[in-house]
């Protein structure tokens, strides 16, 4: 098929599978965001949530799979590419001048390599809960499911928890200072990289970009910034009885 | 005023290079770049030394044949300037100022400060025409085109074609030169019946040739002598998936012969 050779062999077209993979990894890190900032209601509220999401069952997983599949991809695709770039330009220059290339453009690679080493930890955190993470696991609150009270993973006090360890709320405060300069320069590339940007409008979408860089920053800061100030703690009366 | 030179020496394609200082003569201040580096090998002639070699034609910032990567930018300090319509007003007086030749593995240093890009015309016979019957020529303006097409296509066609795009690119993408050379004809009526033929062909021969890719950093429209935009690249990347969604999935006619 044409269009898949165009998409996985050529330049324009690597540079297609980036920008909508891409734009289906800021869809979700928005909506993530969204979905965390829940943890400032009653602690019911994202505890049902949690429930919702686990209790999709194949569709979390073909979600899951999906996002997966679009991380390979980016990645997949930004090494071809800088691979390609590398051996475009076998010599550099003896002066290194910039001119309008932004700081975000300049160290996508760097910025992507940190927040995926990030994703990974993050993952392992909360997501699968492995190592000295197991323990969240024996940690549950009650929500009220459909005129039923059941019992369910506490998500709220996880997070408490789980970002009230300094050293954890430092890298995450860094990988999403790295994700929102990353996306910065991101969310305007993958319109250019599509076609679709002309200069009526691209002065308005980089600067929308930065803007929507900067609130998904802010949002994402206060979620440790409130745990570690003590503005959000844990609500759970078995975990404050033990403590 | 007088400067030192830092230039990049090359014997050819096969040889490694180095830098070499070179001190000028006292030099008038309105006097080219170029103009500085004809002195220069004046000096260097008399002395018996190899001259350094270096790509001009025009001198008035039309032709795309100097080049030149002076201080890291292509073409020099200013904005919308070729090397040769710079002066060394623009330098002060005892600056060191680095002279490289463009640096891009498609572009291979021949000698000194030349480099051959060829490569630019492999791009252009794959798809950088339009065919013409022979015959009587048509009356003017018979095909109405609407001023704003007209102007956004002159805008594209004001290229030289001198390859500062991709010496200033950080990935040696020759995208803005390709975008532009496809968007003149592809705006155009004349240039519509093989529009999707070109830009596959031509975005195929940029491969081939090996130029890196677009990372949207625009560094290529900052240097541009003719400040084509890099909107142009953005037309390139939709006329080319648009293209290639066509070849996939569009209709293909029933009959091939006759007609």
């Amino acid at each position: 098929m044409k269009l898949l050779t165009a998409l996985f062999t050529t330049s324009i077209g690597k540079k297609v599978i980036m920008a909508v993979t891409g734009l289906i990894l800021v869809g979700f890190v928005i909506g993530h965001l969204v979905g965390n900032l829940q943890i400032f209601a009653a602690p019911e509220v994202i505890n049902s949530y949690a429930h919702f999401l686990q209790s999709l069952g194949p569709a979390l997983w073909a979600v899951r799979l999906f996002l997966l599949a679009a991380v390979g991809l980016h990645i997949w695709a930004a090494i071809q590419l800088t691979l390609e770039n590398r051996r475009a330009r076998p010599r550099g220059y003896d002066i290194n001048h910039t001119i309008q290339a932004s700081y975000a453009s300049r160290t996508m690679r760097w910025s992507g390599f940190i927040v995926l080493a990030f994703l990974l930890f993050h993952l392992a955190h909360f997501t699968a809960r492995v190592g000295p993470y197991e323990k969240y696991n024996d940690m549950t609150a009650t929500i009220n499911h459909q005129g039923q009270v059941i019992e369910v993973l506490d998500v709220h006090s996880m997070m408490v928890i789980g970002f009230q360890q300094p050293l954890v709320s430092l890298f995450y405060i860094v990988a999403i200072g790295l994700l929102s300069l990353h996306l910065s320069h991101g969310i305007m590339s993958m319109f250019q990289s599509v076609g679709l940007v002309s200069n009526r409008w691209r002065a308005g979408l980089t600067k929308a970009a930065v803007v929507i860089s900067v609130a998904y920053f802010i949002g994402n800061l206060l979620i440790p910034l409130s745990i570690l100030l003590g503005w959000v703690d844990v609500q759970n009366p078995a975990l404050l009885a033990s403590s | 005023m007088k400067v030192r030179l830092k230039v990049w020496r090359q014997k050819n394609d096969r040889t490694a290079g180095s830098f070499e200082h070179y001190d000028t003569p006292d030099l008038n201040p309105n006097m080219s770049f170029l103009e500085m580096l004809d002195v220069v090998n004046e000096v260097l002639t008399e002395k018996g030394a190899d001259p350094i070699a270096f790509d001009h034609d025009c001198r008035e910032g039309i032709c795309g044949t100097c080049s030149l990567t002076i201080n890291g930018k292509p073409h020099g300090p200013h904005r919308g300037v070729a090397t040769c319509q710079t002066y060394m007003r623009s330098f002060r007086d005892g600056d060191t100022i680095t002279v490289e030749p463009f640096r891009a593995d498609p572009f291979p240093v021949m000698r000194d400060l030349i480099v051959n890009r060829a490569a630019f015309d492999k791009i252009m016979q794959s798809g950088g025409f339009i065919s013409v019957r022979t015959g009587a020529a048509p009356d003017a303006n018979t095909i109405p085109i609407s001023k704003e097409v007209a102007d956004l296509a002159m805008d594209a066609a004001a290229c030289i074609g001198c390859g500062a795009c991709v010496a200033a690119c950080k990935n040696a993408s020759a995208m803005l030169f390709v975008s532009a050379k496809a968007s003149q004809l592809n705006l155009l009526p004349q240039g519509k019946p093989e529009k999707d033929r070109r830009v596959l062909a031509m975005v195929q021969a940029m491969d081939e040739a090996g130029f890196g890719n677009c990372t949207n950093q625009y560094e290529c429209s900052a240097v541009c002598p003719k400040l084509i935009s890099e909107d142009f690249i953005a037309r390139m990347n939709r006329d080319y998936m648009a293209a290639t969604f066509r070849q996939t999935f569009g209709s293909v006619p029933s009959t091939v012969v006759g007609g």
